[in-house]
């Protein structure tokens, strides 16, 4: 027993990997959050006047808003005015050519290279630093088959009317008061338009970095997918170890017209805390995705296993007529990590179809909260839902909740509904281990089984970096 | 092959062992029969270190080893085997997977190279055929959804691919029409070998007209109370586990 001890606090006191911090000369802002904080961020991008208006607007709408709290989080009072509101690398980048050796050195040890020689082969890379975007591969590439993936600010400069006719179309300026203070604060992002009839020839990835200390994240990410057209887009997100709890309130809006399909996969990796809870991201984001056209498909597949808090929903409106939104998803949580996560099936479409699998894992004092919205309306026929939530325990003091709120408006549609909770068990660990198998590895093999229903919609290498990160992060779990 | 002398072991406080002892050599098949609460099943668990079971006197040793010392995926790769009872389901996870996950976590503590995915698949479609076995058990999840006569013909597959040198079959009959548990038997049987010692624990004499041991222990209160040739299963089988008991009773 003793020396089981030992090994698990060896493997405690490992340190999450990506926690390194990259010094670099910065350009920012200090704490504190007004209009003129509004002004300096959208001067310092050159962004046309209707978009600082839209800030302003977003700003003062976000004033009279309170926080959220019917989630099942505890979290200490949020102090806005400590945070900066930008942050960014000094002489930024005109081109990849131009990136701070320092700043692609940070990308190659998170696993992301960006120079031209070792690029991601297949994946086109848009890497989000702080408040900005240093750099995109592969542009040219894209910009042969007609597809448009840059940096949101360059967007904004660039193609301004795509922009301005898409961007608070899927989540309003004030939809809630995360995403209200993104409208009026957001840096950077990243934004994707696939033309008519276009398979995007190759995976498109933003890999996002906090670095600065004291300083949130507020990435604004649109993607839109014209008839016929098809993408599949993936997010990854790391953040140095700090004993302060930082900020990241995302956006993601995505928009398929008919017949388009935009499958949006999610690694998130943010810094966590340590074991007794200090430090850590708070994750507050809101993503919603809307099938605006008939016969289109939204899917979200998401593998969260970092941050102090997760409060994050992704949705699917599911407007146009027989539209599919799906949601595959896989949380975990370990020492005194909480998320509250699910999604909203909205079906507004005759004949809509969704689909969610949820899979949450709680170990340590972590606690794990499933909470998703089906609503059918009137105009929703013959429409279908199928709903799965499981949840696994590891150990005694950890927690799993569930909250599914079903509203069914008309009498030709199906909504089913399936939840489990289920422990790690004794007999399943010494099963494995009476054959040869590790404890730690016995533990691994358990939750990569819970977790497959999941791991199997992710695109091939990120299946295989969600399933090391699973390892890592459930290190010393069990004992 | 395996030594254990005067063993006592507590369950949840309860001495359920107490004072076996038993020698077990390399190609022997001992049958460990005896009435329900006797400590069958205590004993093929305190040999593949499942947790909960402490030791309070007594020695294992295995091949020169103090067995008690050894964490259960040690035991595994020196060659130990408990068939269980009641296999576990693992949902989720490929049962070729699995095996292969076991089988090389086993060569890597023995030092030997691990084996690659095809060469595992040849492995495993050669034991399937000796065994009689479907390919569709590769491609399911480890015991999930099977009946009990499919989780026991799992285990006797595991048995094969694995190849320990001393395999406890715990009840491995409980359960089973008479067609599993032929495959069952024929399966032990072909796995028989100068190297390779089993320990078969049962409560009826009828795996025994299947599995024809070379000694037959009677486990009572915690002790074997008679030792004897496959004749001894017969007498059991006719007089029933009282007729030991009164023998043992002063």
């Amino acid at each position: 027993m003793n020396t089981e001890n030992v090994e698990i606090h060896k493997v405690l006191d490992r340190k999450y990997s990506a926690g390194f911090i990259t010094d670099i000369e910065m350009d920012s802002l200090p704490p504190g959050l007004d209009e003129d904080v509004v002004r300096f961020i959208s001067k310092k991008k050159n962004e046309p006047e209707w978009m600082l208006e839209w800030r302003l607007s977003a700003y003062r709408h976000w004033l009279t808003m309170t926080p959220p709290e019917w989630a099942k989080l505890e979290i200490a009072e949020i102090d806005f005015q400590a945070s900066s509101y930008y942050a960014a690398p000094k002489n930024a980048p005109k081109s990849l050519a131009d990136v701070d050796p320092k700043l692609l050195e940070a990308y190659d040890k998170l696993g992301v290279p960006l120079h031209e020689r070792a690029r991601l082969a297949g994946v086109a890379v848009d890497a989000v630093f702080d408040s900005v975007s240093v750099g995109t591969t592969y542009k040219a590439e894209l910009a042969k088959a007609g597809v448009i993936f840059c940096s949101m600010s360059e967007a904004i400069r660039e193609h301004s009317e795509l922009v301005k006719k898409y961007l608070g179309s899927v989540v309003p300026v004030g939809d809630n008061y995360f995403a209200a203070l993104n409208c009026a604060v957001f840096s950077d992002g990243s934004f994707v338009y696939i033309p008519k009839g276009t398979r995007c020839p190759m995976e498109l990835s933003t890999y996002f970095r906090i670095n600065a200390g004291h300083t949130g994240q507020f990435e604004r990410t649109l993607i839109i997918c014209e008839e016929k057209a098809y993408v599949s887009y993936l997010e990854g997100c790391t953040a140095p170890q700090r004993d302060e709890n930082q900020l990241h309130a995302a956006v993601v809006e995505l928009v398929a017209m008919d017949d388009a399909e935009i499958k949006y996969s999610t690694v998130q990796n943010w810094y966590p805390g340590d074991e007794n809870g200090v430090g850590g991201i708070y994750n507050f984001v809101t993503k919603r995705g809307e099938c605006r056209g008939h016969r289109s498909k939204i899917s979200w597949t998401q593998v969260e296993t970092g941050s102090a808090i997760t409060w994050k929903y992704p949705s699917c409106v599911l407007r146009g007529d027989d539209s599919t939104g799906e949601f595959y998803s896989v949380a975990l949580t370990h020492h005194k990590q909480q998320a509250d996560t699910g999604t909203k099936m909205i079906h507004i479409g005759a004949r809509t179809k969704s689909k969610i699998i949820s899979k949450g894992i709680s170990a340590g004092r972590g606690q794990n909260t499933y909470r998703g919205l089906v609503k059918v309306e009137k105009s929703a026929e013959s429409s279908r839902n199928y709903t799965q939530c499981d949840s696994l325990l590891i150990g005694k003091k950890c927690g799993a909740h569930t909250f599914p709120y079903i509203e069914v408006k008309n009498s030709t549609s199906t909504v089913e509904h399936e939840a489990t909770t289920s422990k790690i068990s004794d007999d399943q660990l010494f099963y494995c281990r009476s054959r040869g198998i590790g404890e730690e590895d016995a533990v691994s093999l358990i939750v990569d089984g819970f977790c497959k229903q999941v791991f199997k919609e992710l695109p091939m290498e990120f299946a295989v970096e969600a399933k090391k990160l699973m390892e890592v992060s459930l290190e010393g779990a069990v004992g | 092959m395996l030594k254990i002398e005067n063993l006592h072991v507590r369950v949840a406080g309860k001495e359920i062992l107490k004072g076996l002892s038993l020698e077990v050599k390399a190609g022997e098949v001992h049958a460990i029969m005896g009435p329900n609460g006797a400590g069958k099943s205590t004993l093929g668990n305190v040999l593949s270190g499942r947790e909960g079971y402490e030791v309070v006197e007594g020695s294992v040793i295995y091949q020169g080893k103090n067995l008690l010392e050894l964490e259960p995926e040690e035991r595994a790769a020196e060659g130990v085997f408990l068939a269980f009872q009641y296999p576990v389901e693992i949902p989720g996870v490929n049962n070729t997977y699995f095996l292969r996950s076991a089988l090389n976590a086993q060569k890597k503590y023995r030092g030997e190279a691990e084996i690659d995915s095809m060469q595992f698949l040849k492995l495993v479609r050669e034991k399937l055929s000796v065994l009689h076995l479907k390919d569709e058990l590769l491609h399911r999840a480890v015991n999930e959804g099977f009946s009990g006569g499919e989780k026991k013909r799992n285990e006797i597959f595991q048995l094969a691919l694995l190849e320990p040198k001393l395999a406890i079959l715990d009840e491995t009959d409980s359960g089973l029409d008479i067609d599993a548990l032929k495959a069952v038997a024929d399966g032990v049987n072909l796995m028989r070998s100068p190297e390779r010692a089993f320990l078969v624990i049962t409560h009826y004499q009828r795996l025994l007209d299947y599995i024809k041991p070379d000694i037959v222990h009677v486990l009572a209160d915690g002790r074997i109370v008679e030792s004897g040739g496959p004749e001894l299963a017969l007498e059991l089988e006719a007089h029933g586990y009282s007729w030991v008991k009164d023998r043992v009773t002063p």
